[in-house]
């Protein structure tokens, strides 16, 4: 690890602060993929930004007819938490199924959907149950925030505040997880909601997704018969030595019928 | 059952200190005025140095000193040696090319070791590292082990990068048994390449004496004593007597930690380079991934010739084994004489011919990891058994029996020069197949085929040789040790007793055990007994810790040392009891006059031995004896076991379902942590067929270079194991015991494989992945509806 400035602001405005002042800091959620690309030395920010001590930025509420994750809520409070056990349990779920305990205690949300690492499991929730993303500048639409490979649509200087989860009628997640790291090869978040049906795909390909054709599907008929014949292509999505890319396009197939089935209880 | 003697499963009193955190580990040390080193590692698998900058680093702040090879050569330091001569079959010596600490104008593969920072802080050493500019030219790597003979040349002395072109087992009488083959089954293996991940980084301290003029070296070493030779009679030249190693409590080894390495041969020559600073290195993880020694890595085919009835006429392998960029201290034998040798396996086999190539290539050195030869000899031999009981349509547990050496024909000359003392194999298949359930398995594959899955179940009936080893026994084979163990059994003035062992626990459990032992041996209480081990400044000579030899040799030591103690105590007790000293005899801690009620004990007789007002004439005071054992054969440790697998088609998941070992060791001194061995090892070998692979890129750039890649075995690919025993006693040891260590790990890839491939009715090679197995799944249920 290279020698950095560490601050510790207690005020969104401070953070934001601090982050414009210096071009080349980070700001530092969780830590759980930060840190340890700081220890191999692949990453060296001029500041850290510690965002722990900014209350306001954690916790889960209800709002109306949707939940509210605060960004620096780690991966084992909404596990825990009552409201989201009770309104989305598949989240709670998917929560409760990132990394290992260690990183479930430290991780947050904020955290990861920043990172928008291809193979992490928030990114299908935000996407499969269309959650909205408050920044400290503005409201970002779940289809709009993941642009690419580890790339979202926050600007310089903008982070994330927030996650607004609509509650949906059913909903449930399955995950296909890396031998070795535990994260997802595939996850598939099926959500049925008033107006429709969201499948959010993450682990196949370079961001995370919608499968608008199993969509239309399940919105006619919301079970997993409805996805027999729809086929994924492997077109652009991912490979390496523990999954091809077709092997993952057969497997979001799987995974999103084994989301229906748990969806539908 | 004993409390706490033989056969007793005693909780291990060394557990306490390491799940409280109060483990002494080589890192948990730090000497007054330490020094940090950090190894600037070549970034690319084969190259030319062109030239090694060190400006920059040396003006960085807090750094002491940067060294490269230049510095050592000019300092004589020498070549990190191979400890073991293989003779190749033209009667050639194997090539044996220098193995420098740090390179001297090549690099050889990703990790290799070009130059050493020495700074004030760790943070210092490893930010000047970075300013060490190396100028490579590129050289084309050696990579793919198939192809190793036809790529570029590593090392000047060996053409063809090979090493060794070697050979075991009569080539005509197979062939002529071959002719005469009713069916012969052919396969085409690869045992994939492991990463030892012991759970303890190699770490190391060595520390320079100006005073003295004497070293000490703080190392994670299964074998204090053996690394202490090899450095100051091969590599830095230093009187041994100068010399201590300590290797203090060790976080697992599975053989990485046998060998000496460049890290503790460098922080060594640099302390007293600098004056008697002692000198610290520990691994990173990633370190640990690109430079302890690999383990396995073979590419094999096998024939197998039956006759019309499955009686198996000759077995003949081809096998071409990876032996990394340099040759690690046994990396030569592991493939040879500790592979080929069991290739006869439980079977009456008549011929076996077995011709190994061992190849250099760019990737990290390869040398004994858990079980070293032995489960590349059982995965070749079970898997063409089972793939033969495929073949001829026979029942794979029947057609085993049908060849197993039976029990009137030990001793056994086997073709492949080893001679099995004992063992009874029908016995053990006969609990595996009973525990098991074999005659419902149809039954339990119907049931899974109902829920849309396949069911396999798959055997491995292993052997191995342990208790390593009969010196002048590998002395002629080309080992440059012997492979004794010593004891030394001190009584304290007050009656308790410090075992002084040169076997070193790094896992094993043995600062229980040899207690055990001991105090059953001598009528101590357990709790009155302590284990020394790992500091070459307090134990006699000894040998250290792998292939599974620790109770077999050293236990085996500890007995004659304390048989001395009791000799020696009978002069005592006779004097003192005023009896002739062929009337006493010695049990349970008593030493009593036959055929009376006079007796003294064994606590009295060591006061009296060290207050010696009341004594013997002729017999020194003092009881503490010493003892070296160095066994008559090697052991065999022998078993089945059965592994019962289910595959999710969709995904080409593969559940564990069920899986038995019985296993025969022999006598038995500790059933739970023998168990506990059992366990680790299958979790090794289900490991090993499963889910580890160590995965190098056409360039030479190891992609499974962390956890993120790498896959470790965790508790929930397992089910639970079912283990059972089965004894026929070791003939030539005097505890009757065989060892332990290995066992699981040797028989588990070969179950576990020929499960899978019998759910997919095709063959695939380690490890199965799920990528893999869904295909072949996929291909079966495709054929099946046509």
């Amino acid at each position: 690890m290279y020698a950095f400035n560490y601050h510790r602001p207690n005020s969104l405005d401070a953070a934001a602060q601090a982050l414009a002042a210096n071009e080349d800091a980070k700001l530092l959620a969780g830590g759980q993929t930060m840190l340890p690309t700081m220890k191999q030395r692949l990453a060296m920010p001029s500041d850290l930004i510690d965002l722990s001590g900014i209350a306001e930025l954690r916790g889960v509420c209800e709002d109306g007819d949707a939940v509210v994750v605060g960004a620096m809520t780690t991966h084992a409070e909404v596990a825990a938490n009552e409201i989201v056990r009770s309104k989305i349990p598949a989240l709670a779920k998917l929560a409760d199924g990132i990394g290992d305990p260690q990183v479930r205690n430290r991780g947050t949300l904020g955290g990861s959907i920043a990172n928008a690492d291809p193979a992490a499991d928030y990114p299908a929730a935000v996407v499969g149950l269309g959650a909205t993303v408050k920044t400290n500048k503005r409201e970002i639409a779940a289809d709009d925030f993941f642009v690419g490979l580890f790339e979202t649509a926050l600007e310089p200087g903008e982070l994330v505040v927030s996650v607004r989860f609509p509650v949906p009628e059913a909903a449930a997640y399955a995950k296909f997880d890396h031998p070795a790291s535990r994260y997802a090869i595939v996850g598939v978040m099926v959500a049925r909601t008033g107006g429709g049906v969201r499948v959010g795909i993450t682990g196949a390909a370079p961001s995370a997704f919608r499968q608008t054709e199993m969509e239309q599907a399940l919105a006619g008929n919301f079970a997993p018969d409805a996805l027999d014949g729809i086929s994924v292509s492997a077109d652009g999505l991912n490979g390496d030595i523990h999954a091809s890319a077709e092997y993952r396009a057969h497997l979001v197939g799987v995974m999103a019928k084994r989301a229906v089935i748990a969806a539908r209880g | 059952m004993p409390d706490s003697g033989i056969g007793a499963a005693v909780k291990r009193r060394e557990d306490f200190r390491f799940i409280t955190g109060r483990g002494r580990y080589v890192d948990d040390i730090n000497r007054p005025g330490q020094l940090y080193a950090s190894f600037v590692r070549a970034p690319i698998a084969h190259a030319n140095v062109r030239g090694i900058d060190t400006a920059e680093a040396e003006k960085a702040p807090g750094v002491v000193a940067v060294f490269t090879g230049e510095d050592l050569e000019a300092d004589g330091v020498g070549s990190l040696p191979c400890g073991w001569v293989v003779t190749d079959k033209h009667g050639e010596p194997h090539k044996a090319p220098p193995h420098w600490p740090l390179v001297r104008g090549k690099v050889r593969y990703v990790g290799d070791h070009v130059a050493v920072v020495i700074a004030e802080t760790l943070a210092q050493a490893r930010d000047a590292a970075e300013l060490v500019e190396v100028d490579y030219e590129d050289l084309d790597p050696v990579v793919d082990l198939a192809q190793a003979g036809e790529g570029a040349q590593l090392h000047d002395e060996a053409p063809g990068n090979l090493c060794y072109d070697w050979e075991l087992g009569d080539k005509a009488a197979v062939d002529a048994a071959f002719e005469q083959a009713a069916h012969v089954t052919k396969l085409d293996l690869v045992n994939n390449r492991l990463i030892p991940n012991a759970m303890e980084p190699r770490a190391a301290i060595g520390e320079y004496d100006v005073g003295s003029d004497s070293y000490t070296i703080y190392s994670t070493s299964q074998n204090p004593h053996l690394l202490r030779l090899i450095l100051c009679a091969f590599v830095l030249n230093l009187p041994e007597h100068k010399v201590r190693v300590v290797a203090p409590d060790v976080g697992g080894g599975f053989g990485s930690k046998i060998y000496a390495y460049a890290e503790e041969t460098v922080c060594t020559w640099a302390s007293k380079k600098l004056n008697g600073k002692p000198v610290k290195w520990t691994a990173e993880r990633s370190e640990s991934f690109l430079s302890d020694a690999h383990g396995r890595d073979h590419v094999t085919h096998a024939e197998l010739a039956m006759d019309a009835e499955g009686k198996f006429l000759a077995l003949k392998v081809d096998t071409k084994a990876n032996l990394g960029a340099y040759l690690s201290s046994f990396a030569t034998a592991v493939p040879t004489y500790l592979y080929a040798t069991l290739l006869a396996g439980q079977y009456a086999t008549p011929a076996v011919h077995c011709n190994v190539r061992g190849y250099f290539t760019s990737t990290a050195p390869v040398d004994a990891y858990r079980g070293a030869g032995r489960p590349e000899a059982t995965y070749v031999i079970e898997r063409i058994v089972e793939v033969a009981a495929r073949d001829m349509k026979m029942d794979p547990a029947e057609l085993r029996r049908k060849n197993f050496i039976q029990p009137d024909q030990f001793p056994y000359q086997t073709p492949v020069a080893l001679v099995y003392d004992i063992g009874d194999y029908e016995p053990t298949l006969d609990k595996a197949l009973e525990m098991i359930g074999y005659r419902d398995f149809a039954q339990r594959r119907a049931e899974s085929e109902a829920r849309g899955k396949l069911r396999g179940i798959g055997f491995s009936a292993y052997i191995e040789a342990c208790g390593i080893a009969p010196s002048a026994v590998v002395g002629s084979l080309g080992a440059g040790v012997g492979l004794w163990e010593s004891a030394q059994v001190r009584f304290n003035p007050t009656g308790s007793v410090s075992v002084f062992t040169g076997a070193h626990s790094h896992g094993q459990g043995h600062e229980t055990t040899f207690a055990q032992l001991v105090s059953e041996k001598l009528g101590v209480p357990y709790e009155q007994i302590d284990i020394v081990h790992g500091d070459t400044g307090q134990i006699p000579m000894g040998m250290g810790t792998y292939g599974s030899r620790s109770l077999a040799v050293g236990g085996s030591a500890i007995v004659k040392a304390c048989d001395k103690i009791v000799e020696k105590g009978k002069k005592i007790a006779a004097h003192l009891m005023e009896a002739s000293v062929d009337d006493i005899e010695f049990d349970g801690g008593q030493f009593k006059v036959a055929g009376t009620d006079k007796a003294k004990g064994i606590g009295e007789i060591a006061f009296t031995a060290y207050v010696p007002h009341n004594y013997p004439e002729g017999v020194e005071p003092g009881l503490d004896e010493t003892a070296f054992y160095d066994p008559l054969n090697f052991t065999y440790p022998a078993g089945v076991h059965i592994a019962e697998v289910e595959v999710d088609p969709d995904t080409g998941e593969t559940k564990i379902v069920d899986w038995v070992a019985v296993d025969d060791f022999g006598k038995v001194l500790n059933p739970m942590i023998v168990e506990g061995q059992v366990h680790g090892g299958i979790a090794q070998g289900v490991g090993q067929a499963l889910l580890e692979s160590a995965v190098y890129d056409d360039s030479g750039q190891l992609v499974t270079g962390s956890y993120m890649d790498y896959t470790m075995p965790r508790a929930d690919d397992f089910c639970e194991f079912r283990v059972g025993m089965t004894v026929s006693e070791c003939t030539h040891n005097p505890l009757g015991v065989k060892g332990c260590g290995e066992a699981g790990a040797i028989a588990a890839p070969a179950a576990l494989m020929n499960a899978i491939t019998d759910a997919l009715g095709a063959e695939i090679d380690m490890p199965a992945t799920r990528e893999k197995v869904w295909r072949h799944a996929q291909a079966k249920l495709k054929a099946a509806a046509e």
